[in-house]
């Protein structure tokens, strides 16, 4: 098949469906090749357009989408094949592809936006388009495959923007540092990916999603089998999405630039997991043991990560923590059979954190790259609009009605009761925290007194227009997006579980009584208020600076310590893992294995030396020996 | 000649026999246990002349003149084997002034 | 008549430049070496089946003993030679003439070389394969022991005694086979229908495995493999781990899986088992090794292995991915040591503890090293993924836990590749490597084309996979 008749099958929605992908590829071979011959003002022009073009050819299409359309493959050509084990480079669009080609070039081209204001000073700019730029190729790769293998291609590929872009300063060791053990905890979850694909081969004989939901749907709940590749889809999702065990790196990965925090570790790929279970539910409705599993896990991390962001002073390591638990709440939803729910709070979140973590960008740009919240304070009045969206976000998250965090939380928390409501007890704790630590930050950041240095205070000031647009578009976001998808107390009408529902199969379960929604909200916005209250009474009016992690004692030294996992980690798995790769080579690959190869050697050289004593040298023993040997061979013939 | 073959007849092989692995078997002790070169030699030289007299034996009792003929060869090839051997051991009694063998251990380890 | 043509140019070649000097034998080597895959891109262009053997010579060579030289070309058997003869002019191109004392005989032996091992490629017969590889070991012999380090001299007796020592074992086993063979002849059809009775197969199988084990290398055949890749100079590393551990894997399909069908059943389980031993086993050295070309020794290893193992699943998935890995390991190989030689020439450094920012100052040659070390711990849209996927689900189709230890392998590469990457390549500046140039117009056109071949290949593998598609799906049905 050569490239004529590719382009021959493919036309119209077709082609522009390929046209996503493929023009911020072009971007990136622009940026990525032409780079240091374009100006800054070009480059970032180009990297920004090609993706807000993506995102208009993506809105063209979705307008043509409903519930009653069905999905759609392109098959571009056939990337390998052998026996049976056949493998298309093709896309599918359906409902889930186009919500998420909207999220991620949507967010994607804001924060192409941004980040031309806010890496305007840097050195790699076009360096750091051309590495932005692949990972939407990437990324929408991922959501747009039409197998397992072509989403890997994505998932494995954003897997390397990660890298690239967390040690993005690759002059600073710790940063690398950073950026692999990005790279290899992903690749811990990966592996379960790939063995999950395996399994999905051998048990269904395709891996091309519509076959294998199609040929699953008729298997009995709950078979080994099912729980297998499931679990292992869940390994994999666990490692992108950063969640117990695998949640370290994604802390670590705040060593990038502050756009890909928002666009990479917030937005869009940590929700590459939640997305794979959303598009594979089919399989995970089957399996309720692994969507117990999942639930438990997406809660425990939630409420791991969230005590955690209770003490930290980083800036960018609050709202981290805050995004693992964040996904938590995710997994907790699709835990319990709530996919289109999860779905939901991708998209609120994607607006809520994206607009956080940029805010955070422009907050650390006015202050010269500060990031630690103890010198920050009272920098409302330098940064308005900064100041504005923040909050705006912070309310979001928090889950203040009328903002998008609301209606997602909301719900997910409505489901979680019909399922458990010890579950919703730990969730809704979880949600009370997130409201107290994101407010702390909120407070110190804006309010009480400037805690900073005579300089910062002299260069404070607000970001350009490139920077502060981005945040207005996703501060608007963030407060309407919960309309997508009201609560069924509210209308008649959720527009986002009807738009999912040909992807996933309706959430099971009864609906809470009104009665108790009601009352949930209600004493979920007290209880905010109360929390909002508190916060800004100890750290904006009595300006309480929190101590450093040396300093904190108690269970506060754990929290601020991050429960000493990484430290954890470190000493049962790596430098284990160290040591005996160190004995293996010294020990057994020199001394046994290469000894034994040496020894056979050194066998032959012992071997000559001990014969050669025989030759004394003595004629006579010569004699001796001839005439014996005559004899013997006399006698043994007469013998014999 | 065929009264010589009369006298030999005279008495049985089985003297023959004995007689030459008598010397036979001092050759062979005499090569084993004397350590002067020349004295080997002369083993040696018994050893071959044993056989000799042994051929000579068999081939006068059996009326074949073959054995004969490879006396001849025998004599020749020690005649020549002396020559050298000979020559060789002049030239080891000159360099170590010795005929003992026990000195010629140079090519031992 | 075109495999024996391709036999002869190098040989030609070599014979030719032997008077020549310096730099203008290099030019002279070089230019062979394109013809050479010239014709290599004609011969294929005149395949049409490539399930059959194609441009069959043959002819009576030895003829009381049955010996012919019989050479030809099937899919794998092109795909090899297509292998060698494209990394060649890569390998000729990549040196430094003027560091060759002797230069005109150095390229000779390469050129000596490449025909030596397309021999081992094409050969049907027996006895002409046992001498071809043989053969190949001597211009490497020579190569290592001239142009090596300064170990060379113990480390190359030690590599050539054990590969000897396993040759030896093989020769047994072809003259078992060639002596129950129906007829008095050493053509590969014939050595196919040797009868053989459960205990001779059992033997004829390890004394052949034994030399492919050593050759791959095969976990514990594998000590020779560090410390030559090591010593050798930078073009015998190449030739090495790029073309001439492929001579046992394809051994391994065309001259032990064939002939003892029921050895192979019985011990297959045990060969995957070491096999995948060896993949972990490596992968975890290479964590820890300081030696650029020691870990990539290590890391090759571990790659092999994985080959190895799906070889023998008995999984055509397995077998079709081994072919193909071949073919992108050798690619990706050779990459891996050409960007290795261009630090050590411009560092003469090899220990990542020492090296590091790189990145600083050569921008190119870190983005093209780093998709190189991309393809080799095989992220998608590389060549090294395709095979590798291949490989695993073939391994997994045969045991599902021993895909699981294999696929460990898929993280350990990570760990060790970017640990390699980071302390060599990235960092801050330091004072040996302040001033280190950007690849210059040579070395683009030397390190661009394998770039463009890894992604190539890793986007559109079907060329490669096709050449042997029809031979893996035989393999099984025989």
């Amino acid at each position: 098949m050569n490239m004529y008749t590719i382009f021959h099958q493919i036309s119209g929605n077709a082609l522009l469906l390929v046209l996503i992908p493929l023009l911020p590829l072009i971007g990136f071979f622009i940026n990525g090749i032409f780079g240091k011959s374009l100006s800054k003002t070009l480059s970032g022009a180009i990297g920004t357009l090609t993706v807000a073009i993506s995102f208009i050819i993506a809105l063209t299409l979705f307008w043509g989408l409903d519930a009653s359309f069905s999905p759609f493959v392109v098959n571009l050509f056939e990337w390998f094949s052998v026996g049976t084990f056949k493998v298309s480079m093709g896309f599918q669009y359906d409902q889930l592809s186009a919500l998420m080609l909207l999220i991620i070039t949507g967010v994607g081209t804001l924060i192409h936006l941004y980040s031309s204001g806010y890496m305007h000073n840097d050195d790699g700019f076009q360096r750091f388009f051309a590495y932005l730029n692949l990972f939407i190729f990437f990324m929408l790769v991922l959501v747009l495959g039409s197998n397992f293998l072509v989403s890997f291609i994505g998932w494995e590929g954003v897997g390397l923007c990660s890298y690239l872009l967390i040690g993005f300063w690759f002059k600073n060791p710790a940063y690398n540092d950073a950026a692999k053990k990005a790279f290899v905890m992903n690749r811990i979850g990966d592996l379960g990916f790939l063995i999950a694909v395996f399994m999905i081969f051998f048990q269904f004989n395709s891996i091309n999603y519509i076959d294998v939901m199609e040929s699953a749907k008729g298997m009995a709940s709950n078979s080994p089998i099912l729980i297998a590749i499931t679990l292992l889809l869940f390994v994999g999702a666990t490692g992108k999405s950063a969640q117990l065990p695998l949640y370290t790196w994604l802390p670590d990965a705040m060593a990038g630039p502050t756009p890909v925090s928002a666009l990479i570790h917030a937005a869009t790929m940590v929700t590459a997991g939640i997305f794979l279970v959303v598009r594979s539910n089919v399989l995970f409705s089957l399996a309720p043991y692994t969507s117990e599993i999942v639930a438990i896990v997406g809660l425990i991390t939630a409420l791991f990560a969230a005590s955690i962001g209770l003490r930290q002073n980083d800036i960018k390591k609050v709202l981290a923590y805050s995004t693992v638990s964040q996904l938590g709440y995710m997994f907790v939803a699709l835990g319990v059979g709530a996919y289109s729910t999860a779905m939901f709070h991708v998209t609120t979140h994607a607006f809520f954190k994206a607009l956080l973590f940029l805010g955070s960008g422009s907050v650390i740009h006015a202050m010269s790259g500060e990031q630690d919240i103890r010198f920050m304070g009272g920098l409302k009045k330098k940064l308005p609009i900064t100041h504005i969206t923040f909050l705006i976000g912070t309310l979001a998250i928090a889950g203040l009605p009328p903002f998008a965090g609301f209606f997602s939380k909301d719900e997910i928390l409505a489901k979680v009761f019909m399922h458990n409501p010890i579950m919703f007890w730990a969730l809704a704790f979880t949600s009370a925290l997130t409201a107290f630590y994101m407010f702390r930050l909120y407070f110190l950041t804006f309010h009480g007194n400037f805690r900073g240095t005579e300089k910062q205070a002299h260069h404070l000031h607000e970001s350009p227009l490139s920077m502060t647009l981005p945040l207005m578009v996703l501060a608007v976001a963030s407060t309407l997006g919960g309309f997508l998808g009201m609560p069924a107390i509210m209308s008649n009408y959720n527009g986002f579980e009807s738009y999912l529902s040909p992807i996933v199969s309706p959430s099971h379960g009864e609906h809470p009584s009104h009665m108790f929604e009601y009352t949930m909200m209600g004493v979920s916005v007290i209880l905010l208020f109360i929390i909002i209250g508190y916060t800004r009474n100890r750290f904006a009016t009595k300006q309480v600076i929190p101590v450093d992690v040396s300093e904190e004692s108690g269970f506060a030294k754990t929290l601020a310590n991050k429960y000493w996992v990484d430290e954890i980690y470190d000493t049962i798995i790596v430098k284990p893992m160290l040591f005996i790769s160190q004995k293996l080579h010294q020990f057994f690959e020199l001394q046994v294995i290469d000894g034994a190869v040496n020894g056979i050697g050194r066998l032959t050289n012992y071997g000559s030396q001990a014969l050669r004593l025989i030759q004394t040298g003595n004629t006579g023993m010569y004699l001796i020996f001839m005439v014996v040997s005559i004899v013997l061979i006399l006698l043994f013939n007469i013998i014999s | 000649m065929e009264e010589l073959e009369q006298i030999v007849r005279i008495l049985p092989i089985e003297n023959y026999l004995v007689l030459s692995t008598i010397l036979f078997s001092i050759g062979v002790l005499g090569v084993l246990m004397r350590r002067n070169a020349i004295i080997i030699f002369m083993s040696i030289e018994l050893m071959l002349n044993s056989v000799n007299l042994l051929l000579v034996a068999f081939s006068t009792y059996m009326q074949n003149a073959t054995a004969q003929v490879f006396v001849f060869f025998i004599m020749v090839v020690a005649a020549a084997e002396v020559a050298v051997g000979l020559a060789i051991l002049v030239m080891i009694f000159r360099n170590t002034r010795s005929t003992d063998i026990e000195s010629l251990k140079k090519l031992k380890w | 008549m075109v495999t024996v043509l391709l036999l002869l140019l190098p040989v030609a070649g070599a014979l030719l430049l032997l008077p020549l000097k310096g730099e203008k034998a290099k030019q002279f080597a070089l230019i062979t070496a394109l013809i050479q895959l010239l014709v290599t891109a004609y011969a294929w262009s005149g395949i049409t089946d490539y399930s059959k053997v194609n441009f069959l010579f043959d002819a009576s060579w030895i003829p009381s003993m049955g010996v012919h030289f019989k050479v030809g070309m099937d899919g794998l058997s092109f795909m090899l030679v297509l292998l060698t003869n494209l990394l060649v002019p890569f390998i000729i191109a990549s040196t430094q003439s003027e560091k060759f004392k002797k230069a005109s005989s150095f390229y000779a032996l390469i050129l000596l070389m490449q025909s030596a091992m397309l021999g081992v490629f094409t050969a049907l017969d027996g006895f002409a394969f046992y001498i071809f590889w043989e053969l190949a070991l001597i211009p490497i012999f020579f190569i290592l022991l001239i142009w090596g380090g300064e170990n060379r001299v113990k480390v190359t007796t030690k590599f050539f005694i054990y590969t000897i020592a396993g040759s030896i074992f093989m020769l047994i086993g072809l003259i078992t086979l060639y002596l129950n063979a129906p007829e008095r002849s050493w053509d590969i059809a014939n050595l196919y229908q040797a009868n053989l009775d459960a205990d001779t197969q059992c033997m004829v199988f390890w004394f052949i495995f034994l030399a492919f084990a050593i050759k791959i290398p095969i976990f514990p055949f594998h000590t020779w493999q560090p410390s030559t890749y090591t010593q050798a100079p930078a073009a015998g590393t190449m030739v090495l781990s790029g073309i001439m551990l492929k001579m046992g894997i394809y051994s391994l399909f065309r001259w032990l899986l064939p002939v003892a069908p029921q050895a192979v059943a019985d011990y297959s389980q045990l060969i995957m088992i070491l096999a995948i031993v060896g993949v972990i086993y490596a992968s975890w050295i290479a964590m820890q090794q300081r030696d650029l070309k020691t870990l990539l020794a290590y890391s090759s290893m571990a790659h092999v292995g994985l080959i190895a193992a799906g070889a023998f699943s008995g999984q055509l998935i397995g077998i079709q991915g081994a072919m193909y890995q071949m073919f992108s390991h050798g690619i990706i190989v050779v990459g891996l040591f050409i960007g290795v030689d261009i630090i050590e020439r411009r560092t003469n450094l090899r220990d990542i503890t020492l090296l590091g920012g790189i990145r600083n100052t050569a921008p190119w040659f870190s983005a093209f090293f780093l998709i190189i070390v991309l393809g080799s711990i095989a992220l998608p849209i590389t060549s090294g993924f395709v095979g590798e996927i291949m490989l695993l689900l073939g391994i997994f189709l045969h045991n599902q836990w021993m895909a699981a230890v294999a696929g460990v392998s898929v993280i350990l590469g990570a760990v060790y590749m970017l640990r390699m990457y980071q302390k060599a390549i990235l960092g801050p500046e330091n004072e040996t490597n302040g001033s280190f140039k950007d690849l210059t117009t040579s070395e683009m056109l030397l390190i661009v084309p394998i770039v463009l071949l890894i992604l190539g290949l890793g986007v559109y593998p079907k060329p490669i996979l096709d050449l042997t598609e029809s031979i893996a799906t035989n393999f099984l049905i025989k």
